[in-house]
């Protein structure tokens, strides 16, 4: 018999020799108590919490947790059944609604994840014979989503407008084309030169899906996205989102103008077989992206949040994923996995939680220590996690003794 | 009408500059076995490929092509 799992033998073999140097397993932490959208008891340890994409901190916002409340006592705890059957309550509608005023767009459709939205409309929309063409450094939802749909999957280097030209410029005439693009890249938190790509994506007579999961609710003068911020959201003809960032629960969705887009309900798979949201997660939800309507002020504080880590993290020597602050995502460039869990380790220690991620999540085989910052970090809590992050970076040699502020 | 030789040798050409270890090649020579290429160079070769021959090699098709030879009778028929 062969051993199915042998194929994992080399990821077995790898997490083997990294576990035996005695640092903690970098993928098994767990949370005791979370006291706010900023911090929680990790081993025991008050913990800054750095790695969340809880960017608008809405987790703890009284009004979004009383309506969760609400929900609960009076529709309970769970829906058991498709949208599609007995799934759609009352507050599933209540939150597409909710969407579509926030992105001023006709339709919304709500799915229980944000993988399962890029999967299922991706895999619908493009089937055997169109044409996807998509940045090389897409999520794995968008990547899973091509596959199942059967599409010719062809893939251009990471925000290469050029590159994405030429291939679409390549495809037989009359087949159908979706180019795939997101706002924020979340491994170094660049994000994509949208209104050219979208240009020429559209004289080329392509359909655009944008996934902006890490830019909701904090990217554009509405929090619409990076679509927004660069003036062409209107361009795009299917927005993909989530609720497990900014929104602060979990749940995806798609948003469009397309004229037949209702009938999507009926032949996407991933929406149709599966249960919907609890009652409580979409009144949370539905609150929760109210409010966001009208957060210009927690945006504001968001960006001064990232401006303040990013020049305090390059100014103490580390490298970092993209010169100019460009999200709310601050990713540190480490050397190599084992000095990366080492790092990651000695952050734990200070009392501060960062994301560690390693190839194949990450472009060009990096290993990162990916910061997401929250609008409920307050300044001093940046300036501590910039000198937990100096200490750290010292004692583990990943930044010399030497660099000062003028380095 | 393009000969295999002539796509052959356009095809050995756009491969040298990704042959770091300097691997002998032949029809069966394989990319991720042999040329030991990873992800990003398989992009980017496929790149030079497509731009050499005004081609789109989808990643479907890519999962079919594993040697050069394969390569080669790939782009033979794509440009037909």
């Amino acid at each position: 018999m062969t051993d199915l799992f042998s194929k994992f033998d080399p990821l077995i073999e790898m997490r083997a020799n990294l576990l035996s140097s005695g640092v903690t397993d970098p993928f098994g932490l767990v949370m005791e108590k979370v006291i706010s959208p900023t911090v929680a008891l990790c081993n025991g340890r008050e913990t800054i919490l750095l790695g969340t994409y809880n960017y608008m901190g809405m987790t703890f916002d009284p009004d979004v947790i009383q309506a969760g409340k609400d929900a609960l006592d009076q529709f309970g705890s769970g829906t058991t059944g498709s949208r599609v059957l007995n799934g759609t309550y009352a507050g599933h509608k209540a939150v597409e609604e909710a969407l579509k005023d926030f992105y001023g767009m006709d339709h919304a459709m709500v799915f229980s994840t944000g993988y399962q939205a890029n999967l299922g409309i991706i895999s619908t929309i493009a089937g055997k014979g169109d044409y996807i063409v998509l940045d090389i450094d897409s999520h794995a939802s968008i990547w899973d989503g091509c596959k199942m749909g059967d599409a010719e999957v062809v893939p251009f280097k990471h925000n290469d407008i050029d590159a994405m030209e030429k291939r679409l410029k390549r495809i037989p005439e009359g087949a159908g084309k979706l180019v795939v693009l997101e706002g924020v890249y979340s491994m170094l938190g660049d994000i994509a030169p949208l209104k050219e790509m979208i240009a020429v994506a559209k004289a080329h007579g392509a359909m655009v899906l944008v996934d902006e999961a890490h830019s909701m609710g904090f990217i554009g003068p509405n929090g619409r996205g990076v679509a927004e911020e660069q003036g062409v959201l209107d361009e795009v003809d299917f927005v993909i989102g989530t609720f497990s960032k900014s929104v602060g629960t979990v749940g995806g969705f798609c948003v469009s103008n397309h004229p037949k887009f209702e009938i999507m309900r009926l032949v996407c798979r991933p929406y149709v077989f599966t249960a919907s949201l609890p009652p409580s997660v979409v009144a949370t939800a539905t609150t929760s992206i109210r409010k966001l309507m009208h957060a210009s002020n927690k945006r504001a504080h968001l960006w001064e949040n990232s401006k303040t880590l990013h020049k305090g993290l390059r100014d103490a020597g580390f490298q970092l994923g993209t010169t100019e602050p460009q999200s709310a995502i601050i990713s540190v460039i480490m050397p190599d996995l084992e000095r990366g869990a080492a790092m990651w380790e000695a952050l734990l220690h200070e009392g501060l939680y960062v994301n560690l991620a390693r190839p194949p999540a990450t472009p060009a085989g990096m290993t990162l220590l990916r910061c997401s910052l929250c609008a409920e970090h307050s300044a001093e809590q940046v300036q501590t996690i910039i000198g937990m992050f100096t200490r750290a970076g010292k004692a583990t040699g990943i930044i010399g003794q030497e660099h000062t502020l003028s380095a | 009408m393009t000969d295999r030789n002539d796509i052959q040798d356009r095809v050995l050409e756009q491969i040298a500059p990704f042959n770091k270890k300097g691997v002998e090649l032949s029809d069966a020579t394989t990319f991720a076995g042999d040329l030991e290429w990873d992800s990003l160079t398989v992009m980017d070769f496929v790149a030079a490929i497509e731009d050499e021959f005004d081609i789109i090699i989808s990643m479907n098709m890519q999962a079919e092509i594993e040697t050069i030879g394969q390569l080669i009778d790939a782009v033979a028929k794509l440009i037909g």
